[in-house]
């Protein structure tokens, strides 16, 4: 969506990125019992303020996760150091796209890390299948709006 | 406690974004553009991740328990369903259409991009759907691939 940014590859800084973001799905396994699912966790939370069907119990490291999470670029920038990033600016595409992203996580149970991250290290079958799902969607979407639609 | 080790959870966790590339919307996209200006280093991202939950989920297992008390809590259903292909292709569609998915639209929040401002509120409205949709008859669990 919009112009191309043209990104750097960082193969060590986002191994190292990586690492971090498996040492917190352990965290949570060794701490409280459960995958690190963001769309699960955000579930969870939001089920405090809308009935959300089957909510789970234990809320509270579920907000302080989310916000822990919000707190990380922060500080980033406290540390002196720089965030990047470039979100698309066509607002009417990402109502679209979060509209998607929160319909088909909620559906799929799962999302880039519960599924990516904490259901392949699980070994778990419908984590496979979906990741393969999700990645094959996303690459054929951004094929044709990049390709084919011509950059809209 | 909780509540403390839960912050600190999320703080690693929006650490490993930020410095991975993942919370860069741009580099999320230009990695699932394999036929223009791919970068790989999300690959990375989601290996270094995997195997360290790989790793260390099986020595967090020869415990018997949590440290914060109860018990491991796993998905036990096996079955591919209609609600996981159907939904994980939504997903990837609106993936790429906007190149956040849910951690690092929150770790974007306090950088109040416009396009996050619009995102978040949308995802939450999808997963609230998605939670009741689950139930929807088109979408029965029996309809297995």
């Amino acid at each position: 969506m919009g112009p191309i940014t043209p990104t750097e590859f960082t193969p060590w800084l986002s191994l190292g990125g990586g690492i971090l973001i498996g040492l917190s799905a352990v965290m949570v396994m060794a701490l409280f019992g459960r995958i690190a699912g963001i769309a699960g966790i955000t579930n969870g939370v939001l089920g405090a303020i809308v009935p959300m069907g089957a909510a789970p119990q234990d809320r509270d490291w579920r907000l302080a996760f989310i916000l822990g999470m919000i707190a990380a670029p922060l500080a980033v920038l406290l540390a002196g150091g720089t965030v990047q990033q470039s979100v698309p600016n066509n607002l009417p595409g990402m109502a679209i796209a979060g509209l998607l992203v929160g319909l088909g996580t909620g559906l799929g149970s799962g999302c880039t890390s519960g599924h990516g991250v904490c259901g392949m290290a699980r070994l778990s079958r419908r984590s496979f299948v979906a990741v393969g799902t999700f990645m094959a969607a996303a690459i054929v979407t951004v094929f044709v709006l990049r390709h084919v639609a011509g950059g809209f | 406690m909780r509540t403390f080790l839960g912050f600190l959870s999320g703080l690693v966790f929006g650490l490993g974004l930020v410095v991975s590339g993942m919370a860069n919307p741009a580099k999320v996209l230009n990695f699932l553009d394999l036929a223009g200006s791919w970068d790989p280093s999300l690959a990375f991202v989601m290996g270094g991740a995997t195997v360290t939950a790989y790793i260390g989920y099986r020595l967090v297992w020869r415990r018997t328990a949590p440290a914060m008390g109860g018990g491991f809590e796993l998905p036990t259903s096996t079955r591919i369903d209609r609600p996981l292909v159907v939904g994980a292709a939504l997903f990837g569609v609106g993936w790429g259409i906007g190149g956040f998915c849910p951690g690092p639209a929150w770790t974007a929040l306090p950088l109040l991009a416009p396009g996050t401002l619009v995102f978040l509120p949308m995802l939450l409205l999808g997963l609230w759907l998605g939670a009741h949709g689950k139930s929807l008859s088109i979408l029965n669990p029996k309809g297995a691939f």
